[in-house]
């Protein structure tokens, strides 16, 4: 994984979202093709995705409502937003 | 993350699990006569077809079923006036929209109505990289310009694009400039899918089973491009399991993942079951999606893995590709209840290869795909 600025701002790209599946009690990531099945950590950090919020915001955020150590989280989050910036289901705003 | 559209889930032992992808095949009608099209080789009349409110029931149902995507397909799904309307119905339900499409019958005030009812990807299907080659498939005189300029307005629109090229012994030697026009058009994903020979393929397999040679060109092609694009570009490649040694997971395990609704409603494992004889095939007109996907006797046939016969009811794959295709099963052996013939471990794999050793000599003819003149 390439080192990503915590300044960066992810957003779900067009033809992207994530989608609470009512039946299955689940989120999944919807996405030309395919639709991924997030699990409770990444359905966490997809919810602070919103296109303007920069990954620094999202990490501290969620280092607070989870109390656990900041590396750890970012940790997470960074391997995250890198695999589904590969995958096409994100891109950068900045 | 795990494709949970693909991924092998065992059903439960009492209720099914419940679909996830809807193909809505609209209508039969096409432009098009593309000779190994996925429709069956009785095609079904504008008169039969599902309404406009049918349609709409049938996503209220898919919704709640749990489907999360619906594949708007056809014959070409764009030849239905009410589509925009049906795309708009979906993004509310919820489900992802998809629409699979020649492209041939797009234009900028179709897109827009598409856009602003929310679809929320386009796949459009090449025959060829020329005007020649896609001719000689689709039959229909400037297609491939038609389609040039569809996929750039979908790309202007900003709408994610996936090209999709079926490739046969007559193009597939071009698999390398079919990657070379989806990155000028600006499309992110790429399918290259070897035809599948059920209906109209297994009638022109003769004419477009590749050789072993051209096959294995292809892979080496598909990697090459992989190796070129990196994360720029999705790729899909589906092999021809002919070569293979087993059989492919079809449709993720028949009633498992899938649920494809005909023009006139009738409700399917996958698009060829309509081939499996002494069955009825219930409708959405008469029963509920989900009385049919959970109680219908064509979906719990062949659902997980109580039907098999040997040798797939001891073989450590049942769970993994599931006795692969039904289909396959009826049009090669005559039973669909048999083993996939592709598979190596099945009394039939001579069928197979008797295929193979024609597709080292080809055949020049196809039969073109058209409504055939009613008895």
């Amino acid at each position: 994984m390439d080192d990503i600025s915590e300044d960066r701002v992810p957003a779900f790209a067009r033809g992207t979202r994530l989608q609470r599946d009512r039946v299955r009690e689940q989120w999944v990531v919807q996405a030309p093709e395919r639709a991924f099945l997030a699990d409770p950590v990444a359905a966490e950090i997809l919810q602070q995705v919103d296109g303007e919020t920069p990954l620094r915001t999202i990490i501290d955020g969620l280092t607070a409502a989870f109390e656990a150590p900041r590396e750890v989280i970012a940790r997470d989050v960074l391997a995250l937003v890198s695999d589904l910036a590969d995958r096409q289901v994100l891109i950068w705003k900045t | 993350m795990e494709d949970v559209t693909t991924a092998n889930v065992p059903p439960a032992l009492s209720t099914p699990a419940p679909p996830m992808s809807l193909l809505a095949e609209l209508t039969h009608r096409c432009p098009l006569q593309c000779p190994y099209c996925s429709n069956p080789l009785g095609l079904e009349p504008k008169a039969g077809e599902l309404s406009t409110d049918e349609w709409r029931r049938v996503l209220d149902e898919a919704a709640a079923l749990g489907v999360l995507q619906v594949h708007f397909s056809g014959g070409e799904p764009m030849a239905r006036k009410d589509l925009p309307d049906l795309v708009r119905h979906a993004v509310r339900k919820g489900l992802y929209t998809n629409l699979i499409t020649s492209g041939v019958l797009m234009d900028q005030t179709a897109l827009d109505q598409l856009a602003a009812a929310g679809l929320d990807h386009v796949q459009l299907s090449f025959q060829d990289v020329d005007e020649a080659g896609a001719g000689r498939i689709g039959g229909m005189n400037g297609a491939q310009a038609k389609k040039i300029e569809a996929a750039r307005l979908v790309v202007a629109e900003g709408m994610p694009l996936t090209l999709n090229f079926v490739v046969h012994r007559l193009n597939v030697a071009r698999i390398p400039q079919m990657f070379t026009l989806a990155e000028e058009l600006g499309a992110r994903r790429v399918e290259i899918a070897h035809t599948q020979y059920y209906g109209w393929g297994l009638k022109n397999r003769s004419a477009l089973l590749p050789t072993r040679a051209q096959l294995e060109q292809s892979e080496r092609d598909v990697a090459a491009a992989r190796e070129r694009f990196g994360t720029r570009m999705a790729i899909d490649f589906v092999t021809p399991d002919y070569y293979a040694d087993e059989p492919k997971p079809c449709m993720g395990g028949w009633g498992q993942r899938f649920v494809n609704i005909t023009p006139s409603g009738r409700v399917l494992p996958c698009h060829a079951a309509e081939t499996i004889p002494g069955v009825e095939f219930p409708s959405v007109r008469k029963a509920s999606l989900s009385g049919i996907w959970n109680e219908s006797d064509i979906f719990a046939m062949f659902r997980g893995t109580d039907w098999m016969p040997e040798p797939c009811r001891s073989c450590d794959r049942k769970e993994i590709d599931w006795g692969g295709c039904r289909c396959q099963a009826l049009a090669l052996t005559g039973r669909a209840d048999a083993a996939d013939p592709v598979c190596r471990r099945s009394e039939d794999r001579a069928t197979v290869d008797v295929a193979l050793a024609e597709a080292s000599v080809g055949a020049e003819d196809f039969v073109y795909r058209r409504y055939m003149r009613q008895p």
